[in-house]
This record gives C-alpha cells, structure tokens and sequence, in this order.
C-alpha cells in the first residue's frame, strides 16, 4: 500500500510545495517554492529529506491531519503549538509518528508561513518539473488549488532518519530588513530614497503568496510609476501610483509596469515574510556586493545549523 | 542601430540573485531583438551559476545563483555574450490563431466601432490585416503581448479593469494587442475570442506561443468556433500552421 496524509482539517492557505518551479519565467509561470526558504530546508533537513523535498506550507493557522503509516514529521515557520495524538510536541523537532497518528497544528504565536514536512516528503505528480503549487495558473501541489478538508496526499518511503532537534539558530535575528536600490532607482529621487531608508514601514493584512502590501509613507516615482513592463524578482519593490510598496513574493506576475525601487537582499526576505501584520520594518540600503557577502553567510549559517541537528531524544525532550 | 544598442545596454541592479540588461525605455521592435537573441545565446550556452533568462519587451532579466557567481562575473559573461550575438527579425514560428469575432469575449467591439468611426468589417478587415509579433509573454501563464497593431486601432486602456474576461480574449490595449491565455480581470479592450487554448498544463508542451514568434489571425465563425472549443477541450491539438522560418 502507498503512504499517504489525510487533510482531517485543512487550514485557510494550506499549499503542496517543493523546492520551487525553474525555467518558465519566460512563459509567465513565476517560481513558487516556499515563502521561508530557511524554515522549508530545516523541516526537511529534519526529517532526513533532501532541501527540496515537496511538503506543506500553510500561512497563520495550521490544521488537522492524519498519517497512514509509521513517519518521520516536523513543524518549522515560527513558534506554534503541535500536537501529536494529543500530546504537545516542539516544533522545530522531528517526532516519530506511529502508524494511525494524528498531528493538530494550531495558530502561530509568532511568524506568518509554517512548514509541515514528513520524511519521504508529499509526493504528488511534478507538474513542469515541480511539485510547487501555483495557485494563479492552477499548477503543481493538488491540482493546483489550496488543500481542503478530505484531501489525501501520497508519500514517500520512510526516510528512516532519527528524530532530531534544531539546537542552533538557523539566520540571524532582529535589525532592519536589507534592500539593494533598483532596478528602477533612477525613477526616484533622494528623498523617495531617504523615506524609504529613514522611516517605519508596518506590513499590511493584504498578503498573499503572490505579494505583500506596507502601509505607511506614500513614495513619490519623480520619474513616474509607469514603466514599459519588465521582470520581476521575489523581493522586487513595485511604488505603484498610490505611492504604497508592494513586495513582489512567489508566486507574483513575472512582469510588472511599475518602477521596482529596490530588491530585498535574499538573506533577509524569510525575515521580512515572516513579519506578522500590523508589525513595523525599517530598511537599510546595500550594495549588490554586500547583499551578495550576505547571502554567503546566510547560508553558510543556515547549513551549519542544519547539519549541527541534535538528537531529540522524546524522554529528556 | 542595433550595434549602438548592443554598446549602450544598461546593466540594473536587481538584488544578490538576478541582473537586468535593458536595450530601451521604450517599446522597441529592435530592442525586443536584441533582448530575445541575448536570452536565446544565454539559454544555449548559459554561464556556470545562471538560472534563468528571461526576455521581455526591451530588457532580459537574468537571475543566478549568488553562492555560484556573483553580479560582476555575470555581467563581464553578458558583455561578451553581447558582441557575439547576431540579432535577427526571423526569430520564431510562424501561427495562425482562429479567431470568432463574436461571441462571449466580443464585449467592446460595437464601442470600438463607434469610437473610431469605422464601420464593423473594416475594422474586422483592419485587424486581421497585419502579422503581429510577439513581444513577451507576462502577467499570466503564456499571455502573449503583441506588438504590430495597426495605429489606427491603437486604444489607451479603460479606466477601470473589468473583472472577469474569458481565456483566448483577443485584446487591445493602448497600442499592444493580446492574446489572453488565461480568464481574468483586465482593463484592455476585447474584440473577439480564439478557441485555442495559449496554456493548458496537460499538453506536453503547455504553451502555444513563445517570445519572438510572429501569428496572425484568421476568421472563423461561431459554428467553427464551436467546433474548435469542443476539440481543444476534449484535449484535442487543432492544427494551426507553423512555419520555423529559423
């Protein structure tokens, strides 16, 4: 018999993604993949699969599922209450789950994307070579929709990995979110710029997978907020005519007529995403060399937490 | 001059992950030349840490992989790929997109026709009477923007988006044409439908038209449009002429 997860209770943007969609940039199909890279590779690093196995993202509120056979599971995005079979468990853990089990996700106490994965990880038909959902061209995941009450997804083998536990920090904490000026910098002038750098941005609730809205300061394009419609970036910041910025994210448009002022660095966007609504960002600028100085480290310290995991032995916790 | 273009391409900061090279500002037929040649050498041939090159109307976007290759080192492999490339205007294939100028996504027509003072025929006659050229595909899976629309015909968009306008719309919206690939809102302007589908995921190739492929559209009639949807729905490809002029 073929392994499978039962969705018993599906929470209100619950998505199959994988590593995310290459190659169809220039078919208009942007990437997908996951809103927090960093918390997807530690949920899968957790339970022994590969960074971009297929699992489930959901925003907010996780859910209620239930497990056919013996696995390997994780819960990673922020700090949220898990139960399995009815027995709190940590997130940011892998926890052996007998056959028949049932794992209740709840409402996260800090953080906005979660991750659940399981060893084998959600297999489900690639569709253009990734089993990432993309909601606008209804693709990837389960036939390209959010996952609803009922659904059942397969499985991969059991990886056979220990339960382990995440026992260094995974990125850095706190301080403001870095963005390179451009492509369209030449569009503002420099107290656009000094708005951008020097004041409070909050994070709207109108948020999707597609984009992210701020409130705060109106930005002025001196040179206009219409430009003949190029690419486009997760992280690209589109200033639209209202003047209020717009976070381009993964599964956005692949072209837009708006000037992008600047683009987050990468070593900061599963920071920014991860900002719950109503909460303050301040920005600083960077250079291309010092974004591309910090993703190294990034990564660099991302790996080392991911290959430090500890053993999570279920009795001393 | 494309040789001057080549020269005075821009290269814009895009973050630690991606570079765009832009040839315009401005809708540019030479401009999107270039850009599709630079991507199609990119494509063949691409640098160790590249990713994806993707080409639109004047700019080729670029994205990489920054722990592989940084900003400079691509765009030093850019510079070079730029001098060796030859342009040319024989790009793609060549398509013939059936189109019912009627029907459920025939909604501005009659105001079309009234605003330009054209009779219904003619302007029928006006747009079928040019091969267009497509630019980009953008803003949706395989939405083709279209360059080559007649001036006459040229439509500054509507102040506010309709909803809802179905897949295969055929589209005109300031001086671009379109071809919808898939149902949405839109503020452009809608005079007839095409039963093919641009994008269909089931198909092993899931897009019927890429950049830099020219078409043009032919006439049918609602019995033939019927005809066609039915087949293209029941998974059917209809044949439409292609020509690879390469």
């Amino acid at each position: 018999m073929s392994r499978t997860m039962r969705i018993l209770n599906a929470g209100p943007m619950m998505t199959v993604q994988d590593g995310g969609r290459r190659g169809f940039l220039r078919f208009g199909v942007s990437g997908s993949g996951p809103m927090d890279r960093d918390a997807f590779e530690a949920a899968n690093a957790l339970v022994g699969n590969v960074p971009d196995a297929a699992g489930v993202e959901f925003a907010l509120i996780g859910g209620r599922l239930s497990l056919a056979d013996e696995c390997l599971i994780a819960v990673t995005g922020g700090d949220v209450p898990v139960a399995l079979n009815g027995k709190p468990i940590s997130p940011w853990s892998s926890w052996r789950a007998p056959a028949g089990s049932e794992l209740e996700i709840g409402a996260m106490r800090s953080g906005v994307w979660g991750y659940i994965a399981i060893g084998g990880g959600v297999t489900c038909p690639p569709v253009m070579g990734s089993r990432s959902t993309h909601l606008r061209s209804g693709v990837g995941g389960l036939e390209g929709r959010v996952l609803r009450t009922g659904d059942v997804l397969p499985l991969g083998s059991d990886t056979g990995a220990e339960p382990k536990k995440l026992i260094k920090p995974i990125r850095l904490r706190g301080g403001p979110i870095s963005l390179v000026p451009g492509p369209q910098d030449d569009h503002f002038d420099e107290d656009a710029f000094s708005c951008l750098f020097g004041r409070e941005f909050q994070v709207s609730q109108q948020r999707d997978r597609m984009a992210m809205m701020l409130d705060g300061p109106e930005i002025h394009a001196a040179g206009g907020h219409d430009i003949v419609s190029d690419g486009t970036l997760m992280g690209s910041i589109q200033v639209p005519p209202s003047g209020r910025l717009i976070v381009l994210m993964a599964d956005r448009q692949t072209t837009g007529g708006f000037p992008k002022i600047a683009t987050v660095a990468s070593a900061d966007l599963g920071r920014l995403v991860q900002t719950p609504s109503g909460k303050a960002v301040r920005f600083r600028a960077a250079t291309v060399e010092q974004a591309e100085e910090m993703v190294r480290e990034a990564t660099e310290m991302r790996r080392s937490a991911l290959e430090n995991l500890a053993p999570n032995d279920p009795l001393t916790g | 001059m494309i040789s001057d273009m080549l020269r005075d391409a821009r290269f814009l900061n895009c973050g630690d992950s991606a570079i765009c090279v832009e040839f315009s500002r401005d809708v540019d037929e030479r401009a999107n030349t270039v850009a599709l040649a630079l991507a199609s050498a990119l494509d063949a041939e691409p640098p160790e840490g590249m990713q994806e090159a993707l080409p639109t109307y004047r700019s080729v976007l670029v994205a990489y992989d920054p722990l592989v290759t940084s900003a400079r080192e691509m765009t030093a492999h850019i510079r070079t790929c730029l001098t060796r490339i030859r342009p040319s205007d024989q790009l793609g294939r060549r398509i013939e997109i059936p189109v019912y100028y009627g029907g459920d996504a025939c909604l501005d027509l009659d105001d079309l026709v009234k605003t330009k003072g054209m009779d219904r025929e003619e302007l029928i006659a006006l747009h079928m009477s040019v091969e267009y050229r497509v630019y980009m595909i953008g803003f949706a899976p395989g939405f083709a923007y279209l360059g080559g629309l007649p001036q006459q015909l040229a439509m500054p968009r509507k102040p506010v988006p309709r909803q809802l306008v179905p897949a295969g719309a055929i589209g005109i919206g300031g001086e671009q044409a379109s071809v919808n690939s898939v149902a949405g809102p839109s503020a452009w302007h809608f005079i007839g439908q095409t039963p093919l589908r641009l994008f269909d995921p089931r198909r092993s190739d899931p897009f019927l038209l890429d950049a830099g492929d020219s078409l043009w559209f032919r006439r049918i009639d609602e019995v033939e449009f019927e005809d066609l949807s039915a087949r293209v729905s029941r998974g059917e490809s209809p044949d439409v002429i292609r020509e690879t002029t390469v």
